[in-house]
């Protein structure tokens, strides 16, 4: 199954990663990965904000393009937008596969594009005030990994 | 009539908001060039990039806008 969601709220991995591994009766492996927001770094409160119209629509590609490319049984995506506290869950990514290393190849996929290549806009607020986050070059050089 | 501007990220701080409704104009030049100088610079940017009704516009100096079109500027992303 593909289940991509984007949340405004606050959540917990756990309450979707249980689910979704107990729909893929037979499965071989399940890779999880969870994305917070680093603490201790002088971040008072991390803001994502989207474009509803292509936003969620590009994550639905993603997941299916992943499921295609990897083999996958299949694909989760939840994703946060708004203000989020430090250590608050921003993103999970969790794939079923009959084998191991497509599982955990088709998260590192999926990261890669979600932090890289998704409609996300993402400021931080520091003592000083809010800062726009501006794209790294390191994200262009993991989506180069994919190609 | 009009257009509905959505102006994402850092370009909303550019724009004073994150929406604006502007007066129906036929193209996408003509709709940078009537917004105030800093903001019509920064949307200029190759690196800006335009959604019309939630598609991204391959060519903005052929696309034709009508009444109604919602026009987003999306800066660059970063990251989820």
């Amino acid at each position: 199954m593909i289940d991509v969601r984007l949340l405004a709220e606050p959540f917990s991995p756990g309450d979707f990663v249980g689910p979704f591994s107990n729909a893929h009766p037979g499965l071989g492996g399940v890779c999880t990965f969870v994305g917070e927001v680093r603490s201790g770094q002088g971040v008072e409160v991390l803001e994502l904000s989207h474009y509803e119209p292509l936003t969620l629509p590009a994550m639905e590609e993603l997941a299916q393009t992943a499921v295609a490319r990897f083999d996958l049984m299949g694909i989760l995506i939840v994703h946060r937008t708004g203000q989020m506290m430090p250590g608050e869950p921003i993103v999970l990514v969790s794939a079923a596969a009959l084998h191991r290393r497509e599982a955990i190849e088709a998260v590192d996929f999926a990261m890669d594009h979600l932090k890289g290549d998704s409609w996300f806009w993402k400021r931080e607020k520091r003592e000083d005030g809010w800062h726009w986050i501006e794209p790294r070059e390191r994200d262009h050089s993991d989506l180069a990994r994919w190609q | 009539m009009s257009l509905n501007l959505v102006f994402l990220g850092r370009l909303a701080d550019a724009a004073g908001e994150g929406e604006r409704k502007v007066s129906t104009v036929p193209s996408i030049a003509a709709l940078i060039a009537g917004l105030e100088p800093e903001l019509s610079a920064a949307l200029g940017s190759p690196k800006v990039k335009i959604a019309v009704n939630g598609k991204i516009v391959s060519d903005r100096a052929i696309f034709t806008l009508r009444d109604g079109d919602e026009v987003a500027f999306l800066p660059p992303v970063s990251g989820g």
